[in-house]
């Protein structure tokens, strides 16, 4: 059975995917050169995983507003929320250019209020919670409509994330969609390294009733294929093995790229690379 | 502050044996990374778990450790705020619980990463003690303190990094007593934490308007030195609260509880975060300055501009 989610678009176009993706990076590293952090790291490891749920998964109303829900559980990865946002013209480029200044409306963390922003992150493991008391309304309502969500490895090790497990299976939300930017690094280092009893992580979530598949989180027709094909009659976990810093290669697995922004000189090398990827 | 916090625990944990530091994914920078080299059986990373944090904290302090938790104001109380009430406070375990970046120091992360009412909830707590280092030099006798004491549970609130030197040449510190930074005869500011800079440069503009100004230190905000406050009411003209929190439950209430006890008869003004929520980003000081709590603001409502 496929459930309550007809594909938006019966094909995905993996060109216009990558060259998104570059061009979401290539934003984020030139809004960088304006502040001194903002999680560089953290965005580029879920910019496929992100780009894929706004442009291929969520599908709109006739009037173009969404009819599914975004919410992103690892908030400090929003960076790669708002240049979208900012694409899609809900935010704008006086907000971006304005970041984390007594100016502007968007800092480090996505506000509820501002445009796009369905609830408030940075405080790691509410996300899934808020994401299932969504999912349960949409339900009572029947509007067949679903809600994705992102966290990271580190949030999963929160305890609430595990009630919120058990609970959306629990209460049968089939129409929420959540993926694990599964990159092996926190704040502190490697997971896998500092916490091996972390891992198998599909298992666990199966266990929990959940429906899980693992796929490579920078593939991003892997990432479509997994969600627009699954069997859609419980919570979907995507497991997204993922990179860290992802398509600079000196910030790919570095951890000081949790959260610097780069020098100048960092910068054009990322600039290179990035462009060199068209 | 960080910085000084984790060499101090360093140096008194190469003393004790007993001292654990427990951290969750968040650590100091400097000298922690020699504790975890040195002692890594006593440097321990839960995680992103909080509530695990504490948790393992009370039962190392119940088998006889001296533990350490260490994170961001916000995930060391809020987070796992009823294992701090029960498993630390209920049981009277000496555990110091750091709360990193307290206040609106984290300006540009949002109010998820804002402590503005930390002192209000932990004080309310039975058994808790708060105490709140102004500068590095505070930091290590309050840090020194806390490894050493055998009371019961403290809150130790610190700020980042980059906190100037505001105490040389102070009284000693001593834990639950008011400390004087600078001595005079017409105006006292009572203050504690980071924000104690903002009170010294206050200072500084009312001195230069001919008066003489004392700026306390109150580093140990649980218990109170209701001596020291009664003291400074009633051996200034104008008393002036400067704290960076919410007007319930922090230092400004309670010393003008303290104030209408004792009929003082000085004039007191308080200076506090506004009770709401800010969506502002900027510097520090552009935080501060949302919420009114700025040299040029404080300097027009007393009337000194
Ligand atoms: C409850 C909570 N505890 C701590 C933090 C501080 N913090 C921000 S990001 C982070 C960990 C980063 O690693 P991970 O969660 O895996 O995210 P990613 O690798 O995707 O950046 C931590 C500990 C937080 N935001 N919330
Ligand atoms: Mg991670």
């Amino acid at each position: 059975m496929k459930a309550s989610i007809p594909a938006r678009a019966n094909s995905f176009d993996e060109a216009l995917a990558r060259e998104r993706c570059r061009r979401y990076r290539r934003r984020i590293l030139d809004i960088s050169q304006q502040v001194s952090a903002l999680h560089i790291g953290s965005a580029y490891s879920c910019t496929e995983i992100v780009d894929c749920m706004y442009h291929a998964l969520i599908r709109n109303n006739a009037n173009g507003s969404p009819r599914d829900t975004f919410l992103m559980s690892k908030g400090h990865g929003c960076m790669i929320q708002y240049v979208i946002l900012e694409e899609l013209g809900i935010l704008s480029r006086a907000d971006l250019d304005a970041y984390c200044t007594p100016n502007g409306r968007l800092g480090v963390h996505p506000d509820y209020g501002s445009p796009g922003i369905v609830a408030a992150t940075g405080s790691l493991g509410h996300g899934l919670s808020m994401a299932c008391g969504m999912a349960l309304a949409e339900k009572g309502r029947k509007t067949g409509n679903v809600i994705y969500t992102v966290l990271s490895d580190g949030e999963v090790q929160e305890g609430s994330t595990w009630e919120a497990v058990m609970m959306a299976s629990s209460l049968r939300c089939d129409n929420l969609v959540a993926a694990v930017d599964n990159n092996d690094f926190q704040s502190l280092g490697r997971t896998s390294e500092t916490h091996p009893s972390f891992y198998p992580l599909l298992d666990k979530f199966r266990a929990f009733g959940w429906e899980a598949v693992e796929v490579d989180g920078h593939d991003s027709r892997a990432i479509f294929e997994a969600v627009t094909e699954r069997e859609g009659s419980r919570p979907f976990m995507l497991v997204a093995k993922t990179t860290k810093g992802k398509g600079v290669s000196y910030m790919e697995n570095v951890p000081i790229w949790h959260y610097r922004s780069p020098n100048k000189d960092e910068y054009s090398r990322a600039v290179e690379e990035l462009e060199a990827a068209r | 502050m960080r910085n000084t916090f984790s060499e101090v625990l360093y140096q008194e944990a190469s003393r004790n044996p007993d001292i654990y530091i427990v951290v969750a994914d968040i650590s100091p920078a400097g000298s922690m990374s020699k504790f975890s080299m040195q002692y890594p059986e006593r440097f321990i990373n839960v995680g992103v778990a909080e509530q695990s944090m504490i948790g393992i904290c009370a039962g190392l302090a119940l088998k006889g450790c001296r533990p350490f938790a260490y994170t961001i104001a916000t995930f060391s109380l809020y987070r796992p705020f009823e294992m701090v009430r029960d498993d630390l406070c209920y049981q009277n375990l000496p555990v110091t619980v750091v709360g990193m970046g307290a206040g609106v120091i984290y300006s540009t992360l949002g109010g998820t990463h804002h402590t503005m009412e930390d002192i209000a909830i932990a004080g309310a707590i039975p058994n808790m003690q708060i105490v709140a280092p102004c500068d590095p030099a505070e930091c290590t006798e309050a840090t020194r303190w806390c490894a050493q004491q055998k009371n019961g549970p403290v809150y130790l609130r610190i700020g980042k990094a980059g906190e100037p030197d505001l105490t040389r040449g102070a009284d000693p510190w001593v834990f639950g007593k008011l400390r004087y930074l600078r001595r005079g005869a017409d105006v006292c500011i009572l203050t504690y934490g980071v924000i104690t800079k903002m009170a010294m440069a206050l200072a500084d503009r009312l001195a230069a308007r001919g008066k003489s100004v004392s700026v306390v230190s109150v580093h140990t905000v649980k218990p109170l030195d209701c001596e020291g406050i009664i003291a400074a009411l009633s051996g200034h003209r104008h008393v002036i609260v400067i704290e960076e929190h919410v007007p319930q439950g922090g230092l400004a209430p309670q010393t003008k509880q303290i104030a209408w006890d004792i009929h003082a008869e000085c004039r007191l003004d308080t200076f506090t975060l506004q009770d709401h929520f800010i969506h502002n980003y900027g510097s520090h000081d552009d935080l501060l300055a949302a919420h009114g709590l700025s040299i040029a603001k404080i300097a027009q409502r007393i009337g000194l501009d």
